[in-house]
């Protein structure tokens, strides 16, 4: 056992503080079961205006048509795709952080796995209302499903990058879910044990699904996780892949390039783990969780920021150089004029996406930048204004000209009901994440008091024993009377 | 559905450590543990417990490939029988092309059917209700649950409880089964006549 329960010391604690079993479940637990508080009420309205708001836009879309968006004949894409590949993006931390932060065995994603998969399911959410809203006739949304119908039958396009999206991003919505409530389900047991009023007995004795905690459930609980996060590893890459295929697989200059794929993935996880930094850093202030969630942890993910950012930088200096290797003169005049010159229409946009994707994350290579609470927050910040217009830049910039000069367009900027759109999907997004904090464990209390043995503060101090002893008998008593 | 009413000597402990030998204890001295609930997934408890390994990930496997053949089978149908497409002269059976959304089937297939598998295994879904030997079970006590036979000497399970290390000790009659229930409501624990299923 003492075997399995060694960490180095030269680890950090991923909890801090005295803590047992009882006081962790006490920490995460108890602001669900209190009121909530005055700064929730002004955030949680702030939400729900932001979402009616959306909903307005979005009546007054359905009501008068794609007309109510400033898009024109070439760019028929504007913000509205543009955003619904910033959602997808930011939807792509939970998962990588769950499942293949689970597959590399990285203890410190228990701190911070359940808020982000939470976010990453907001975030699909969001970012599924764009090509569905973008359709105009909405009502003839169900003709994506393939289905026998009485119109020939007339089937989707199988080939077609769009309908591989509709399977991608419905099933990692999907797995997503089933992934995030599977592992719910034993904290909300937790919730219900504890609960002292009826209703809460009632709401989270369904919710839990009657969970007990029998070992044979955990073994196979334990399996599930295992097995949904290696199917969940692929599906991440593969989600952000085919998303990329929608431009990757046309003939539209500065789309049609096969770095997309894995630019398209390492971006994603980069703005994901911004939104997850944004939302972590305020959580474990508002509800006193700083010790679970550390210093370590947002230095951890600092990392991968710097890391993802460094690679995404390398895809915009490979795809402009190979741009003008290719000797495409479309290829090349989109980048040397549409992007990278400054004083074209959008060439200020290009400049600010370099400087808060590739060069600004460059500052998270200094350790005292990486466990600055404030400054990283800033930095989340900087990274999903820099993300969302690396996805205009793409979508705009590719666009506005197209291969006949005469239909150019004029300059585009977005409509109110366009932007009140987007401001929509905040409102919702925060909406449900508002009431998930409020609602839901935002700790994984299960696998936090799993590892609370090896990594708690408290423990490791311990450990200065075990270090201190004979190894050769340790080896005789512990490992070899333990197989 | 509902197992029964048993008899049981419930044991808890407050640390793993004292749990695994107390475990290894009470099996050598031939009693039946019914089983052992605790807040987070002890690892080893199962092989302690004789416990055989889950098959569930074979039950993913068959999904996965299921989810695998469905789309391809209905998609090759669909582009080359029911309605071949003319799209640019190229081949109707355009196997790459249909490689993301038979990538996807099969996760969905796999993840959705592991799923339900697993609440159908544990005995998971809304309004399921278990009896609970202790509600401190999913926050911080190991509970042991021995089950008793005619020949079981409860006090002697008791004293052997004891010295194995845990910390509370009682005997409870359950039920051994789900039913339906909700949480919210104090549980009528039926005598054997009374047995209204």
């Amino acid at each position: 056992m003492s075997l399995l329960n060694y960490e180095s010391q030269i680890r950090e604690p991923l909890v801090d503080g005295n803590k047992n079993y009882h006081q962790v479940t006490e920490d995460i637990i108890r602001p669900i079961e209190m009121k909530p508080t005055r700064l929730w009420y002004i955030g949680f309205y702030i939400s729900v205006a932001l979402l009616l708001f959306g909903v307005y836009s979005i009546y007054r879309e359905v009501t008068y048509g794609i007309g109510q968006w400033n898009l024109n004949k070439t760019i028929g894409w504007g913000w509205d795709i543009t955003n619904f590949v910033w959602w997808v993006g930011i939807g792509h931390a939970g998962t990588l952080i769950s499942a293949i932060l689970l597959l590399f065995r990285q203890g410190w994603r228990t701190g911070v796995n359940r808020a982000a998969e939470a976010m990453t399911i907001f975030a699909v959410m969001c970012a599924g209302q764009f090509p569905i809203w973008h359709m105009g006739r909405v009502w003839l949304a169900f003709f994506i499903m393939p289905y026998p119908n009485t119109r020939g039958p007339v089937w989707v396009n199988f080939n077609s990058p769009l309908l591989w999206d509709v399977f991608a991003i419905s099933t990692y919505f999907t797995v997503s879910l089933l992934f995030w409530y599977s592992g719910l389900l034993p904290d909300l047991a937790t919730v219900r044990d504890r609960a002292k009023t009826k209703l809460r007995k009632l709401l989270y004795g369904v919710a839990s699904f009657g969970w007990t905690g029998s070992t044979k459930h955990w073994q196979r609980h334990e399996s599930l996780s295992l097995v949904l996060a290696g199917l969940a590893t692929p599906l991440v890459l593969s989600v952000h892949t085919i998303v990329s295929f929608d431009f990757a697989t046309s003939v539209i200059p500065g789309w049609h390039t096969t770095i997309f794929p894995p630019y398209f993935v390492a971006g994603a996880i980069f703005s994901g783990f911004a939104m997850v930094q944004t939302l972590m850093i305020v959580l474990r202030k508002v509800f006193d969780l700083q010790e679970y969630i550390t210093l370590g942890h947002i230095e951890a993910m600092n990392k991968v920021i710097v890391l993802t950012g460094s690679i995404v930088g390398i895809a915009y200096i490979t795809e402009l150089f190979i741009a003008w290797y290719g000797q495409n003169p479309y290829e090349w005049y989109a980048f040397k004029e549409n992007r990278a010159n400054l004083f074209s229409p959008y060439g200020w946009s290009y400049y600010l996406m370099m400087f808060c994707n590739v060069v600004s994350p460059q500052m998270f290579w200094f350790k005292k930048l990486r466990r600055n609470i404030g400054f990283t927050f800033f930095m989340s910040i900087i990274v999903n204004i820099g993300m969302w217009y690396e996805r205009f830049v793409i979508i705009v910039t590719s666009t506005y000209r197209d291969y006949l000069p005469s239909s150019w367009s004029t300059y585009y900027s977005p409509s109110i009901y366009e932007i009140g759109f987007y401001l929509g999907t905040f409102g919702l997004f925060f909406t449900c994440f508002f009431l998930f904090a409020k609602y839901f464990p935002v700790i994984a209390v299960a696998e936090i008091k799993s590892v609370l043995k090896t990594t708690g503060e408290n423990y490791k101090m311990k450990m200065t024993d075990i270090e201190k002893s004979d190894a050769d008998k340790f080896y005789v008593e512990e490992v070899e009377h333990a197989h | 559905m509902a197992g029964g009413i048993k008899k049981f000597v419930v044991g808890c402990f407050d640390d793993e450590a004292v749990l695994f030998p107390a475990v290894k204890n009470v099996r050598r001295a031939g009693y039946k543990i019914h089983d052992v609930y605790t807040p987070f997934p002890v690892h080893g408890l199962d092989h302690a417990l004789g416990l055989r390994e889950t098959s569930l990930h074979t039950a993913g496997f068959i999904y996965g490939i299921t989810g695998t053949a469905t789309a391809l089978t209905c998609i090759s149908w669909i582009f080359t029988k029911d309605w071949p497409l003319n799209i640019g002269g190229k081949p109707h059976f355009a196997l790459p092309a249909w490689i993301p959304i038979t990538f996807e089937l099969t996760v969905l297939f796999a993840a959705v059917g592991m799923v339900l598998t697993f609440c159908y295994l544990c005995q998971l879904s809304p309004f399921v209700k278990k009896h609970h030997f202790h509600l401190r079970a999913t926050d911080d006590l190991f509970v042991m649950v021995i089950e008793c036979t005619d020949k079981t000497n409860e006090v002697e399970v008791q004293d052997f409880l004891n010295k194995a290390g845990a910390t509370e000790i009682n005997v409870q009659n359950a039920e051994t089964g789900w039913w339906l229930g909700r949480y919210d409501r104090e549980q009528k624990l039926y005598s054997e006549l009374e047995k209204g299923y």
